[in-house]
């Protein structure tokens, strides 16, 4: 058969146009990945993978509960002992709305651990404790005050989820009886108390672990790796928010029925705070009040230090300045519901792009309101780079960046392009993101599991702890980092006070005293 | 005449048309062939509507793999069928198949949430009129008139002549 060249073009004609798109497609996503790959070098970030813990062996570890509250329930739920009650709710939850907190409980690794014993100052939330956790053959005991339990023989641990100023009395307690401790935030309540836990937990043969699960949180891991090399530059200010706009959120928690005078063990809940009358609303809501909590400070501002102290690990700040108020919910707390906290942190430095000296200090901010809930992410802002951390990560280069200057004037990088963008649930770390992969991520949408499996980041902080206590090893929230994190934020609640700048001294470890105040009475006391 | 010229014009532009779907095919095939670290995850664990379950399904650890492997070399089938003029009718069929899971994963529908879209769409969007535009590919083969076929099927050659 001869072919024209009419046969030839109009037969044939596809297979030129195929070639050039193929080649087009092929040359445009190769020169994308060596994009990619020129700044993954040159980022030489290694994203952290979960840290293999060694198993508990031997007997199980026994441990007590001390305040069954809302936290109380959920650390014990982290390490595989959910009540009856709550399996219930989720039964039908599971069923009516596809909530999969049910199965992911059942599917948690079971911890070579026993609940032996309660303390809690309310009958009903103790006699839950008993009911859900007790078998035929053994029954959780319960104990009238946590000085009892602790030296019943019957706890190697205990767990501390008490108002805050019962957490240094029985963590101390604890350690002097070398029983375990698993400490919540914040560490303690007044400053003294502060100075007298480290010197007991840095004498006891027991462990103390702090309540910061965020330490778990593998992007905050790989954080440090990208400021250790420098990726950002130097950071000369962090912001760090808490933004709620809900009654849960300002800690207006709900009152139980079941709550009176025969059923609350009231002079055990006031302890060292002042006696005052029977209260259903300072027990469960608690928080609201300098006596037993500690507002924003104690409460929240916590969490946002130890997270940047995890990644920077800059330590006390030199001084503290906050101011605020009560402008979201008067409703007769003496805690204020917006904050602003400024950190000074001058001889600070993650190091530096440009010439010596140049730079250096940095200035820590905290701002919240309990009265909106718009999302205001944390930032961390150097010379060379932003990074905006959550639960992903995501960096951008500056546009002025000393560093970065000849791959922005070459195209390579854009001030407004990610370079680098971490999920714990990715299998890569995705440099140069699309606009859609990007969006995807910022909805929490893309990697919302670790290998299928949703972790929770205080299940993995409990059993470091209960692996330590018998495995050893070192606790990545222990007495240094707890001491830093309840310094500040007591330095924070004086500044508040006190309507003054306060500061901490080094080289003595202690707040720099102000001639005739006394910080625990201006900390304790109700404005 | 008037027929005959209308059915040359028609057919010159369906080849035009299925040129243009070919091409939009194979170029988004090949883009995810060469990408590494390209996933469908994204596209289909953010999927909305009344067919949201049986998207999710396809993100499973055990599947994901199999769905991008076979989303790409669908996208490459098809624009090569296109582009070539041949086995046209199962490149259009197939087109079909392809944009109707991309239609129903993210439908325009009023009361769902359109994320990640560039235009604004009721019912119909760039998906859904591809989708027709291959139906119309599918029932008028062109290949005997411009592609492969026109050379292996030696007696169409004169069909335009007729």
């Amino acid at each position: 058969m001869k072919w024209t060249r009419r046969d030839v073009l109009k037969g044939l004609g596809g297979i030129p146009i195929l070639g050039s798109i193929w080649w087009a497609g092929t040359a445009n996503a190769l020169v994308k990945n060596k994009d990619r790959s020129e700044i993954l070098e040159q980022l030489n970030i290694q994203p952290s993978l979960p840290t293999a813990l060694k198993t508990i062996g031997g007997a199980p570890i026994r441990f007590g509960i001390i305040g069954f509250g809302i936290r109380g329930e959920q650390l014990c739920r982290a390490i595989g002992f959910a009540t009856k009650e709550w399996l219930e709710e989720m039964k039908v939850e599971e069923q009516e709305t596809g909530n999969t907190q049910l199965q992911e409980f059942l599917d948690q690794e079971k911890l070579n651990i026993q609940l032996t014993a309660v303390c809690d100052a309310f009958d009903v939330r103790a006699e839950k404790v008993v009911s859900s956790f007790s078998t035929d053959t053994f029954k959780v005991k319960r104990f009238k005050t946590h000085q009892e339990m602790i030296r019943s023989g019957e706890v190697d641990a205990v767990i501390i989820a008490t108002p805050d100023h019962w957490h240094a009395p029985m963590a101390i307690d604890a350690l002097e009886n070398n029983v375990h401790a698993y400490v919540e935030k914040p560490m303690t309540h007044t400053v003294e108390e502060t100075y007298r836990l480290k010197a007991a937990a840095e004498k006891s043969q027991a462990r103390l672990m702090v309540g910061h699960q965020h330490r778990q949180t593998l992007s905050f891991k790989t954080a440090r790796d990208i400021v250790d090399k420098g990726v950002i530059g130097h950071v000369s200010m962090i912001q760090t928010n808490t933004n709620r706009n809900d009654d849960n959120g300002a800690w207006n928690y709900d009152i139980d029925k079941m709550a009176n005078e025969q059923t609350i063990d009231w002079d055990l809940f006031l302890g060292s705070a002042p006696k005052i009358p029977f209260n259903k609303n300072h027990f469960f809501r608690w928080r609201k009040w300098w006596a037993y909590g500690s507002g924003l400070s104690g409460d929240l501002l916590t969490h946002d230090y130890d997270r940047l102290n995890c990644v920077l690990n800059m330590g006390i700040p030199k001084s503290i300045m906050a101011s605020g108020g009560i402008y979201t919910h008067n409703d007769g707390r003496n805690v204020p519901d917006v904050l602003q906290v400024n950190m000074e942190f001058p001889s600070f430095s993650t190091g530096s792009s440009q010439i010596k000296g140049k730079e250096k200090g940095m200035t820590f901010t905290y701002s919240a309101t309990l009265g909106n809930g718009f999302n205001r992410p944390t930032i961390l802002m150097g010379h060379d780079g932003t990074m905006e951390l959550g639960n992903n990560l995501t960096v951008w280069p500056d546009g002025n960046s000393t560093k970065y200057a000849e791959m922005i004037e070459a195209e390579k990088m854009k001030p407004n392009v990610p370079i680098y963008h971490y999920n714990p649930g990715a299998n890569m770390p995705d440099a140069v993101s699309s606009a859609t992969s990007q969006y995807f991520a910022d909805k929490g949408l893309m990697w919302t599991y670790i290998d299928g499996v949703r972790v929770n980041s205080t299940y993995l902080h409990l059993r470091e702890w209960l692996s330590c206590i018998r495995n050893g090893g070192d606790l990545s929230c222990g007495i240094n980092e707890g001491f830093d994190e309840a310094i500040s934020a007591h330095m924070t609640g004086l500044s508040w006070k006190l309507g003054r700048r306060i500061e901490w001294d080094p080289a003595e470890q202690r707040i720099v005293p102000i001639e005739g105040i006394n910080f625990d009475e201006v900390l304790l006391a109700s404005p | 005449m008037t027929d005959v010229f209308n059915k040359d014009q028609l057919t010159k532009s369906v080849v035009v048309l299925r040129i243009l779907i070919g091409w939009h095919f194979l170029y988004e095939g090949v883009i995810k062939l060469f990408n590494p670290d390209w996933t469908a995850f994204g596209y289909l664990a953010t999927a909305q509507g009344p067919f949201k379950s049986l998207f999710m399904g396809l993100t499973g650890e055990s599947v994901i793999g199999w769905v991008d492997t076979l989303n790409w070399l669908a996208l490459i089938f098809v624009g090569i069928s296109l582009l070539l003029g041949i086995f046209e009718k199962k490149g259009a069929l197939v087109g079909i198949l392809l944009l109707a899971m991309y239609y129903f994963a993210h439908p325009p529908f009023p009361w769902l949430e359109q994320m990640n879209v560039e235009g604004s769409y009721w019912f119909v969007n760039k998906n859904l009129i591809e989708l027709v535009a291959c139906w119309v590919l599918f029932n008028f083969p062109t290949g005997h008139y411009f592609g492969l076929t026109y050379l292996f099927k030696g007696t169409n050659k004169t069909t335009n002549t007729q």
